[in-house]
């Protein structure tokens, strides 16, 4: 349990510093930038077989913590409809894309 | 206090009630569909622009970001949607894996609408 806190702490500072450089009143890039590069980490992490307490800490704690599902959804709800269309499907074509190329 | 350092023990707190809940989960789900992942995120996503609306400006801006970036943000994730989406399809449950996908995107987007709808609502 603690091992999933501390990496949650650490993620989501991370995540917090890059969206607040990256995220611009256009386009939310930092959040892009974030899901789709946890998504292919955590995808490298569970193919390279790491288990047990540092599964925890780096998979659940961190990278869980580093990408967002609540931010992206309300990011796409604030958009106009077509923006919020390509919002979603980049999110999702480039973070499962990531995630396949890791795992 | 440092709003980092804030965000930080809200990222703290968010994690660890996800996981709590993936472990709860386990004890009596046993399906492949990743129901733990799916309840989390329609959580944080109707919480988070209720909990915004709620706190109005009464609450410190520094704390209003560690509850919502921090808790709320942790709370929920994109890296296990993708990695069990994908895990769906590489095992050949294609189907199982389109309804995930569909329910976590137009569910998270409705539970969005109806946080913002409660959150100004009095």
């Amino acid at each position: 349990m603690i091992f999933v806190a501390i990496g949650g702490f650490f993620g989501a500072i991370a995540r917090f510093w890059i969206g607040q450089r990256f995220n611009t009143s256009s386009f939310p890039f930092g959040t892009l930038f974030v899901n789709i590069i946890g998504a292919f980490l955590l995808g490298i992490l569970i193919e390279s077989g790491v288990e047990g307490d540092w599964m925890l800490f780096c998979g659940t704690g961190f990278l869980g913590a580093f990408t967002t599902f609540s931010t992206w959804m309300l990011e796409a709800r604030k958009m106009e409809v077509g923006k919020a269309i390509f919002y979603v499907i980049i999110t999702c074509g480039a973070g499962f894309f990531g995630a396949w190329l890791g795992l | 206090m440092n709003v980092y350092l804030l965000v930080g023990i809200g990222g703290f707190i968010g994690a660890m009630l996800r996981y709590g809940i993936s472990v709860m989960t386990e004890m009596w789900w046993y399906g492949s569909f990743p129901a733990a992942t799916l309840f989390a995120n329609y959580a944080g996503c109707f919480l988070l622009p209720y909990v915004s609306c709620k706190m109005g400006s009464f609450v410190p801006t520094n704390v209003q970001k560690a509850i919502t970036s921090g808790i709320i943000g942790s709370f929920t994730t994109f890296s296990a949607f993708s990695v069990e989406t994908i895990a769906l399809f590489e095992s050949g449950k294609i189907a199982v894996g389109l309804l995930y996908l569909s329910l976590s995107i137009t569910g998270g987007l409705l539970f969005v609408r109806l946080g913002e709808g409660r959150g100004n609502s009095k």
